[in-house]
């Protein structure tokens, strides 16, 4: 490995961290709100935080393209008032691998607040808890592992994002080259070594994921 | 009376039987992302004439090349470049014989037509107020590599470097300055002649810019491998040149 493929590993290992990091306090409240009320349009809302999971990523990156380009409704306002353009820097990625990877942390997570009996919660209010407290001292621990597996799948899935990254950041070297970003232009390039190497790495790191988050969600269930 | 009639008719008849039943071809071609308008009018106009239909494949010359190369069923490939072909060559998968090239196109610096920057040389586009340039992928696509070379040549590549960013094709170049995401690109004079939301800043002298040529030629592979050279020397006729040049191409030797 060169220090060059190094540098994109390590890009696409915290890029994808941190895009996680941001959207786990909406993806736990959504979740929370959909694992325990009951509330008009609420499966409007499911519906529309699961459509990243199956519509085309390359859509659903156009949609970004169009509210964070300079021209957009997000991005003009950025652009205009912060000086801060988000199309074509380490931003679009960021947003772009934050929601591809909203509706798996949704769904993962609200499973895991389902596995935890309601008595429980009931058990504590009754004792006086208030909703916070119930949350934090009760829900919150019994679903914990749950959780850790629901954000190591959203992890997974955020570094293997292509279509909506390659919509909004494209692909500049040593900016917003990815993992899936770099196979896909080394195989361009012809430079099937490097494209083998980075496929290497991919598949350690989701297989690492992906098995880390079943054997929390596992140790949920039991 | 009547058969004497039928017997002067006759040959007629057959030809226009003859004509149906002619196998109708399906020719694939494989071609440089900036030909795309150019090649559609002209393969609308051949389908009229001949009633072969023309599929296209428009992508950047590199990504098409890659295609090829793995087996992608191209008859004729049309490259924005001569290194392509090469390549394709050396590996054994050009028609030799059918390669030629009489077409060429200029770089121009391009900025959305709303745009403020005034752009009087390339120099410009090392100006603060250029935060990214949009190029083809200088690494692999050809109007990407005329680019950085032209910017070599007038010692401004590595200034600009940092601000490049590299698309998947020319086209996508063009639309990264349209949507305002990229403040300047450098594209062919083809690609912002019909682009409505930007406006040519500056247009690189021909002698100044590298030199551009777009060959073509029949796959060794092809399917259809006459009907391919068929087309092929209809693209390089003059009246086909002749679109070509109102699209703004440069055609060589083209008989007003």
């Amino acid at each position: 490995m060169t220090t060059q493929e190094w540098q994109i590993v390590w890009f696409t290992a915290w890029v994808s961290a941190l895009s996680t990091l941001v959207i786990l306090p909406p993806g736990l409240a959504v979740a929370w709100l959909l694992a325990r009320r009951d509330w008009p349009g609420k499966s409007i809302v499911e519906t529309l935080v699961a459509l990243p999971l199956v519509m085309p990523p390359v859509a659903t990156g156009l949609i970004l393209l169009k509210i964070l380009g300079r021209r957009g409704v997000v991005g003009g306002f950025f652009h205009d008032r912060l000086h801060m353009d988000i199309i074509f820097t380490w931003r679009a990625v960021l947003v772009a691998l934050g929601v591809m990877s909203f509706p798996l942390l949704v769904r993962s997570t609200q499973w895991a607040f389902e596995q935890v009996n309601p008595r429980f919660e009931q058990i504590a209010r009754t004792l006086g808890a208030s909703d916070g407290r119930v949350f934090f001292t009760i829900t919150l621990p019994l679903a914990l592992r749950g959780i850790i597996g629901g954000v190591l799948l959203a992890f997974a899935r955020a570094l293997g994002e292509f279509g909506a990254t390659i919509m909004v950041a494209g692909y500049i070297p040593g900016k917003t080259a990815t993992l899936s970003l770099s196979i896909y232009q080394s195989v361009q390039l012809g430079e099937d070594t490097t494209a083998y190497r980075l496929l290497g790495v991919s598949v350690a790191l989701a297989f690492g994921a992906v098995w880390g988050s079943g054997w929390f969600m596992r140790r949920q269930r039991s | 009376m009547h058969i004497t009639r039928l017997l002067k008719i006759a040959p007629v008849l057959a030809l226009v039987c003859a004509g149906v039943t002619v196998h109708a071809a399906t020719i694939t071609v494989f071609a440089a992302a900036s030909l795309t308008d150019a090649l559609g009018e002209i393969a609308r106009n051949y389908q009229g004439e001949t009633g072969n239909k023309i599929e296209f494949n428009f992508a950047g010359s590199s990504v098409l090349e890659r295609q090829i190369e793995e087996g992608a069923p191209a008859d004729i490939f049309f490259s924005a470049d001569e290194a392509r072909m090469d390549a394709l060559e050396e590996k054994g998968l050009v028609v030799g014989k059918t390669r030629r090239s009489r077409l060429s196109n200029s770089l121009v610096i391009v900025v959305a037509k709303d745009s403020l920057l005034s752009i009087q040389s390339p120099k410009d586009l090392a100006a603060d107020g250029i935060g990214h340039i949009a190029l083809a992928d200088p690494q692999t696509v050809p109007a990407g590599i005329y680019a950085r070379e032209y910017l070599g040549k007038i010692h401004l590549w590595e200034k600009i470097a940092p601000k490049v960013v590299p698309m998947a094709n020319v086209r996508a170049a063009l639309a990264a300055v349209e949507s305002g995401d990229a403040e300047a690109g450098i594209v062919y004079k083809t690609d912002a002649a019909i682009s409505k939301k930007t406006r040519v800043a500056y247009e690189v002298p021909r002698q100044d810019g590298p030199r551009i040529r777009y060959p073509m030629a029949v796959m060794k592979e092809a399917r259809e491998q006459k009907a391919a050279l068929a087309f092929l020397e209809y693209l390089d006729s003059d009246a086909a040149g002749r679109l070509f040049a109102r699209f703004g191409f440069i055609v060589d030797n083209l008989a007003p």
